[in-house]
């Protein structure tokens, strides 16, 4: 099963840019990545460093004139979604791939009743009549923990765990058989999020659905991914296994980000903070985009692009210092 | 010990909306002492910045006082107001509205310098505009920037920089990191700790970041529509929260420890609206604990060493663990 495009989902060597001001933006630098069914991975990485450009790459919903895809494949099911037409894509946006956005405010349509919104995309992908897609938007809310006599509200009589709730009813409806999740839970409040989250675990696993999970939150990751992809200036710079990640992060900028995190079970000191601030998109280092802020490089990171090294189990990472680094220890 | 630097006592502040009054704090008292952090967590809409910004006379309470180095300074006048102000700063969460884009940096720090008439010519503001900045870690190139040049994290040390541009003895950190990607956020919050100890501050900090307050506070305030149901040394509640809201919030955390998945306790149902509240605890709908006295007024009392809750069950609660209240 492993030739390639039989994967469920492949990327292979994805490169976006944006122009912006007559500037390129290299958004997103030669991702690749692979996700079988019922997996769930995590895309970790700060503002701005190319994670939602990756989803949106997947739907094709990049912004048609000011970026371009200029490079790589992404397989769905076999297929290759760059060569699809624009209506064979349709078919599949809100049917196979459905994508969750950050803010449930803005993701809803203001003026159209809750449930008409979730039944408009049953109605517009399944051959069901007008009852029959009313009922299972019922049903939906029902799942997500809404009552459904709220059918006929609208999104401002709702709160925002609640708006979001909406939201994954709606991305969920059709069955879709990937759910790409961008940020989902940011937007709420702890207790909320709890919910929110749990509903989408349970979720996913009663559909065996496959989710690419967006977020910033490294706690998010470690109760929800099995895998985790941590981006950095728009290159995957260490993919692994959640736990071999969580327990050995190997390249510099994963180990500052976890030292960045105050910790709940440790007692206070300094946190380590990881100096300087990610490069210029419009205008990238040369070789190791993250050594103007790493504390061991040296100049074979300044001219030598790092080639991804194998550290564990299904685990890599792009340092080029990783193996003397690792020795000194 | 240290006499509190300041403290509020009863406080209530409510607004008139169409649909009624919205008790946004109801009655809180606590008091900071000096040279600590007091953390004040909460859920969004739960009455934390509308305290922060009521302690510091950006918004008039209705009803209570506050107490600043054993003043009552809840009804002064304008010119009194004004020199208070050189001791009561805030930092704001988000450094993109809350500096004036057409103000340079050095505008930026020098206004306060200015107004308060401390400084006499143009050398000396300049001089102690550039030790500000030093102090705040601004590089000295970035003097003739404005805000929208600077990355979230400058602008917030430009935010802290202003704060600090007159000495003041206390600063309400309205998530001041809420905005800043962790790495920054990091960068932020060792500033913060380090001014404080150069300067021996004393900070109210708000944020809904339960792990952020864990790290930076010694005194921790737990608020649930606009009512404190929990306080005490931060360690203190962090290892024994006492409140079933406390109790839920904590559990809400995400942590990074793949191994250890702590059990969760979800709390079913949402914020009840502030508007016009029923009187008794306002976690009751949502509390898994709920009883009839729950709908009684609720009492903040000390039921372990400086550690108060306000629930009727807590002791019960407490001591069904198996453990004893002395």
């Amino acid at each position: 099963m492993n030739e390639r495009g039989r994967d469920f989902l492949e990327i292979k060597d994805l490169t976006v840019e944006y122009t912006s001001e007559g500037q390129v933006v290299h958004a997103v630098n030669g991702v690749s990545l692979k996700l079988d069914k019922g997996q769930t991975l995590g895309l970790v990485g700060e503002t701005g460093a190319g994670k939602t450009t990756i989803a949106k790459s997947i739907m094709r919903i990049l912004p048609p004139h000011s970026s371009a895809v200029k490079g790589g494949e992404i397989y769905f099911e076999g297929r290759n979604l760059q060569e699809l037409s624009e209506l064979e894509m349709h078919e599949i946006r809100g049917k196979k791939i459905s994508m969750i956005f950050q803010d449930p405010m803005t993701a809803l349509n203001p003026v159209m009743r809750v449930g008409e919104q979730i039944a408009e995309g049953v109605a517009l992908h399944e051959k069901v009549s007008k009852k029959e897609a009313q009922e299972r938007a019922e049903q939906m809310l029902e799942m997500v923990g809404i009552p459904k006599n709220r059918y006929k509200e609208y999104p401002h009589q709702f709160s925002g765990g609640m708006k979001q709730r909406v939201v994954i009813a709606m991305t969920l409806a059709c069955n879709p058989r990937l759910l790409l999740a961008d940020e989902p839970t940011t937007a709420l409040d702890v207790t909320i999020q709890a919910q929110v989250l749990e509903m989408m675990r349970n979720l996913v696993k009663k559909k065996d659905a496959s989710m690419i999970l967006i977020t910033h939150d490294l706690g998010v990751v470690a109760e929800m991914c099995d895998y985790v992809a941590v981006v950095y200036a728009g290159e995957i710079v260490e993919h692994g296994d959640l736990f071999s990640v969580f327990d050995h992060p190997s390249h510099p900028y994963t180990k500052g980000l976890f030292g960045a995190i105050p910790k709940l079970n440790e007692d206070k000191g300094r946190l380590h903070s990881i100096e300087g601030l990610p490069p210029d998109p419009t205008n990238l280092p040369q070789g190791c985009y993250f050594c103007p802020r790493c504390p061991l490089a040296d100049e074979s990171c300044v001219s030598k692009k790092p080639e991804p090294v194998v550290v564990g189990r299904s685990h890599y990472c792009r340092c080029g210092k990783l193996k003397k680094w690792e020795a000194n220890k | 010990m240290s006499a509190p630097l300041i403290e509020a006592r009863h406080l209530k502040k409510y607004f008139d909306t169409p649909s009624g009054q919205l008790h946004a704090v109801d009655d809180v008292t606590f008091s900071i002492d000096q040279g600590r952090t007091m953390g004040v967590v909460g859920e969004s809409g739960c009455g934390k910045s509308t305290l922060g910004r009521t302690m510091i006379h950006l918004l008039e309470s209705t009803e209570g006082q506050i107490y600043f180095q054993g003043e009552d300074i809840t009804r002064i006048g304008k010119r009194k107001l004004r020199s208070l102000r050189e001791d009561m700063q805030i930092i704001f969460q988000d450094p993109y509205s809350s500096l004036n884009p057409r103000m340079s940096v050095r505008q930026v720090i020098m206004d306060p310098l200015k107004r308060s008439g401390r400084f006499q010519g143009k050398s000396a503001l300049d001089a102690e505009t550039d030790r500000i900045m030093n102090l705040v870690g601004i590089e000295e190139r970035l003097k003739n920037s404005y805000p929208h040049e600077l990355d979230g994290g400058r602008r917030q040390r430009v935010g802290i920089g202003r704060a600090l541009a007159l000495n003041p003895k206390f600063i309400v950190c309205d998530e001041p990191v809420s905005a800043l990607d962790v790495s920054i956020q990091a960068q932020v919050l060792n500033l913060l700790q380090d001014l404080q100890d150069q300067l021996g501050l004393t900070y109210m900090f708000i944020t809904h970041n339960l792990s952020v307050v864990k790290h930076i506070s010694d005194d921790l305030c737990v608020m649930y529509l606009g009512q404190l149901v929990e306080t005490s040394p931060s360690d203190e509640i962090f290892k024994m929260p006492l409140h079933p809201y406390t109790k839920a919030l904590l559990s809400a955390i995400p942590s990074t420890d793949v191994h250890n998945h702590q059990e969760r306790i979800v709390i079913k149902g949402e914020l009840t609206s502030p508007i016009e509240p029923q009187p008794g605890c306002r976690f009751v709908s949502r509390c898994p604990h709920a009883c009839k006295a729950c709908l009684q007024h609720q009492q903040l009392e000390e039921l372990l060493p400086k550690h108060f809750v306000a629930c009727c069950r807590a002791k019960e609660l407490y001591e069904l663990e198996g453990r004893v209240v002395k």
